[in-house]
């Protein structure tokens, strides 16, 4: 397991969110949430169902205007529209796969490529030299971003008659094309069973190995424990606890706010004294509750 | 679950049904040799001994058809006749997929032919006392030849417990084709010749049919011929070779294309051809917006009035407001930059909205273009466009000192008006094409269909989701203006009435909308020939005018509940409206490198 000892390889911050706050209404999904990413890190995003974990993601990727606060990627500050964004060089992953269903696979990676290319209409009407070119490139890379997640057999299948697991690996393939600096992760997992669970964590770190850094959402706690180089834990909207996957996974608030506060603990004195079995219960209470509830949130 | 039975309709052996059906279509061939009724007062002169003409032309080819579809099938492994030795050399690929569904479906298509014209002379002259010898043979030997056929065994196998309407639906499908065995190149690029030389003969027939009962029966019978074609697995075959051979079929679909002008000596149906152009190139523009990009216009003709009435403001026309007279080539630029123009007008504020929304707002923008241009008449607003009255003569167009209102001598053929301008819109129509296609097989294509798919994942992947829908919005509406800019020239007068919503003289929104759905969205044949077939049909059924919306909506309808891909399905919606639980295993995966896009941009 290769997962924390690389961590310090760039200390580069690729991301900087600061303060931010999304409000529907009189709702607040996200509040006040600062976190930043490092080059070559793998952060966890966890918290239970209704967090605003998804909310953070939208905030993030400019689907969302967030009603406060800044992210900047790399020290520009990122302006909250979706292209703009994934141009700059983040990519992401839906939670609810969203694949452009009747364009083949290959066709999908393609489309992923779009920030990277420059031909337009005129260069495509009149064939101008460079087109071909870059048509040609971007086929090869996406045909080797396919190999990279394990689909170039199935290039020429529409994206809707892929099973499950493959669907969510051409996601990944498609956010990749972008040639993103940072990679979020919505549930990749979600939905899996363990071998398959097991793959896209090697898939998560050779991700990784090409220099991305990623923001992974997850339940899956024993995912999040193999992966992370830090954990990040969202409850109601706030930013609890950020550390160490081990630190939170032992500290007491995240563990109330999974399972609830023990029922006899009313003095303050008393609060230290449930100290439960490490990594058992929070692991149980995230896979009975939310694994693989695609909730349409992200719209 | 699935048992081998393939048990007819009609319980026979299969070698005597298939020798009823040879005898049925052997009669009713010979029938269209004798006369059918004895006077000469029923168009097409069916009194004639020994040569076939109107009607009966139609029956004699249809019997042709089922007569060799018969045969290919006699002794083929899935008809399991007893004693048969094998399949008649020569005629076995003419069945590759069903082998006795075609036969079914030819031989009822004669009968309907036959029947059609047996009732139809016996209501017009007064009786079946009118009909004679021959047309009681035809008759006989049709409904013989369909008996005969239904009681051939079913093509594919069926469920003991299938019901009577399944039993039906069933002996009227066929399996698909395996893959063909590669012939050399000249003879693959021949058949794609030889199908464009009978597609295109079949059409100037249907346009030069003279009168109304020649084209009824002319449309049952390509109905049930272009039915049993396809489950025999024909058309499978033709494009397959048609995806591998692209250039080339673009080539010949042209060049057929081109010889239609000569094959006409009336002008009205060169003209019917013309217009056909017009409006095909228009829907095949409605096709990016529309089959690309998914945005839902119900406005689109105000773009070709746009095109047109600026081709026609600057055209010369003595009514025109404005005095000038615009080469060709300026005129045609005016129209298309004026729709462009018009076209991201109305885009910039309305493509923020989605769906439902963005088809309300474009439906309220057609109908917007024709009330203003109404209203520009002087007295409730500036004089531009002269009102209802519209624009009228407008001179022809002249090019290189061709004047295109003038008939002209090429090759021992004469070009008459409606032919010429049949050619310029010819020209237009492969540059309209060559646009669609090469913008649909480009990153800013796959961008449109993205989009279409899932506009939020499309611009999660960097896609400038307003940007790139002006964009199909505003090249949608310059094409349209380049139909425009000739129809002003063909019609020599345009009115404001020419761009409504609905109506009945084809190039309306409605119907555009109907060309691109019924033809099959995205792909480049279906709204040329659901275009076709849209303004053919009412040009040539003009008796019932009181009913062509009724019986059109009828159509869309059945249409869409048994064929809602459209006549021509790109591979994409074939699997998306008949899911088959089974995953997709494309079969073209030996094709060449490059020949991906061939789904979307279809044949």
């Amino acid at each position: 397991m290769t997962t924390t000892s690389t961590t310090a390889a760039t200390t580069t911050k690729v991301l900087d969110v600061t303060g931010v706050t999304m409000k529907f209404g009189g709702l607040t999904a996200v509040r006040d949430v600062n976190l930043t990413v490092n080059g070559g890190e793998i952060v966890g995003l966890i918290g239970p169902n209704g967090a605003g974990k998804t909310t953070f993601f939208n905030c993030l990727t400019g689907l969302y205007v967030p009603t406060s606060g800044t992210v900047r990627y790399k020290d520009t500050v990122l302006p909250p529209k979706p292209h703009l964004v994934t141009q700059a060089g983040i990519a992401r992953t839906f939670q609810n796969i969203r694949l452009f269903a009747n364009m083949t696979v290959l066709e999908n990676v393609l489309v992923g490529r779009h920030t990277r290319t420059k031909e337009g209409l005129w260069s495509a009407l009149l064939r101008l030299p460079g087109f071909k070119r870059a048509e040609q490139e971007s086929r090869e890379k996406a045909m080797e971003l396919l190999e990279f997640v394990g689909l170039d057999h199935k290039a020429d299948h529409l994206a809707r008659n892929l099973p499950y697991g493959e669907q969510r690996k051409l996601e990944i393939a498609r956010a990749l094309a972008s040639e993103p600096g940072l990679l979020l992760l919505d549930e990749p997992t979600a939905g899996m069973n363990p071998a398959e669970t097991r793959a896209t964590e090697e898939l998560v770190f050779a991700i990784r190995d090409r220099g991305i850094a990623i923001v992974v959402i997850e339940h899956d706690i024993r995912f999040i424990m193999n992966l992370c180089d830090r954990v990040a834990v969202l409850v109601q909207g706030e930013k609890i606890v950020e550390g160490p996957a081990e630190v939170v996974q032992r500290d007491e608030r995240v563990i109330a706010a999974y399972l609830g506060e023990p029922y006899e603990d009313t003095t303050a004195a008393d609060s230290a004294a449930p100290a439960p079995a490490p990594e058992a219960p929070v692991a149980d209470g995230a896979d009975r509750g939310d694994a693989g509830d695609g909730k349409e949130n992200d719209r | 679950m699935t048992s081998n039975n393939t048990s007819p309709l009609i319980p026979l052996p299969a070698s005597t049904a298939r020798v009823v059906t040879l005898t049925g279509a052997v009669l009713a061939l010979a029938g269209t040799f004798l006369p059918w009724t004895w006077t000469s007062a029923f168009p097409g002169d069916l009194t004639v001994t020994g040569y076939p003409g109107g009607l009966q032309v139609l029956t004699l080819v249809g019997a042709v058809l089922t007569l060799l579809f018969t045969l290919s099938g006699w002794g083929s492994p899935r008809s399991s006749e007893a004693g048969s030795g094998g399949r008649i050399r020569g005629l076995a690929w003419l069945t590759p997929g069903g082998t006795n569904s075609p036969v079914r479906l030819a031989a009822l298509g004669v009968f309907g032919v036959t029947g059609y014209a047996i009732g139809a002379i016996s209501y017009e002259l007064g009786g079946l006392v009118n009909l004679e010898l021959g047309g009681w043979i035809a008759g006989g030997g049709a409904l013989l030849a369909v008996i005969g056929a239904l009681a051939l065994p079913a093509d594919q196998p069926h469920d003991d417990d299938t019901d009577a309407w399944g039993r039906f639906r069933n002996a009227f499908s066929a399996p698909d084709p395996a893959r063909a065995k590669d012939l050399p190149a000249w003879a693959e690029i021949l058949i794609i010749t030889a199908a464009f030389g009978i597609g295109l003969w079949i059409f100037a027939y249907g346009i030069a049919t003279e009168y109304s009962e020649l084209f009824i029966g002319f449309v049952v019978l390509a109905a049930f011929g272009f039915a049993a074609v396809l489950r025999a697995g024909l058309l499978k075959r033709l494009s397959a070779l048609t995806a591998k051979h692209r250039n080339v079929t673009l080539t010949a679909a042209f060049a057929a294309a081109i010889c239609f002008p000569f094959t006409q000596t009336n002008d009205q149906f060169a003209l019917i051809g013309a217009n056909i152009l017009i409006f095909a190139t228009v829907a095949l523009g409605l096709n990016v917006v529309v089959g690309l990009a998914g945005l839902l216009d119900l406005g689109y003709v105000a773009f070709l009035g746009v095109g047109a009435y600026a081709a026609a403001l600057v055209s010369g026309s003595p009514q025109s407001t404005i005095g000038v007279h615009f080469p060709f080539w300026a005129a045609v630029l005016t129209g298309v930059a004026a729709s462009l123009v018009f076209g991201v007008l109305i885009g910039a504020p309305t493509l923020r909205l989605r769906g439902d929304y963005l088809a309300i707002v474009t439906l309220g923008f057609g109908e917007i273009f024709r009330i203003t241009v109404n209203s520009l008449n002087g007295t409730s607003g500036p004089d531009v466009t002269n009102g209802s009255n519209g624009i009228p003569n407008i001179p022809d167009l002249e090019l290189f000192g061709f004047n295109f209102g003038l008939p002209h001598d090429v090759l021992g053929f004469q070009l008459t008006r409606p032919g010429n301008y049949y050619l310029l819109m010819l020209l237009f129509t492969a540059v309209v094409v060559m646009v669609f296609r090469r913008s649909a097989e480009s990153r800013i294509g796959r961008a449109w269909v993205a989009i279409r798919e899932d506009e939020t994942a499309a611009t999660a992947m960097g896609i400038n989701g307003f940007r790139l829908k002006l964009l199909a919005f505003a090249l949608g509406a310059g094409l349209a203006g380049l139909a425009g800019s000739v129809q002003a020239h063909v019609s020599y007068s345009i009115t404001p009435e020419q761009y409504q919503f609905a109506g009945s003289v084809p190039p309306n929104s409605a119907f555009l909308l109907a060309a691109v759905i019924l033809g099959g969205m995205g792909t480049i044949s279906g709204p040329l020939i659901g275009a076709a077939l849209l303004y053919l049909i009412p040009a040539k059924l003009q008796f019932m005018a009181e009913w062509q919306l009724l019986l059109f909506g009828i159509a869309l309808m059945l249409l869409m509940r048994f064929r809602p891909e459209g006549l021509v399905a790109d591979r994409r919606k074939q699997l998306e409206f008949h899911e088959t639980g089974q995953t997709d295993v494309p079969d073209d995966a030996t094709l060449p490198e490059g020949a991906t896009g061939v789904a979307k941009a279809g044949a």
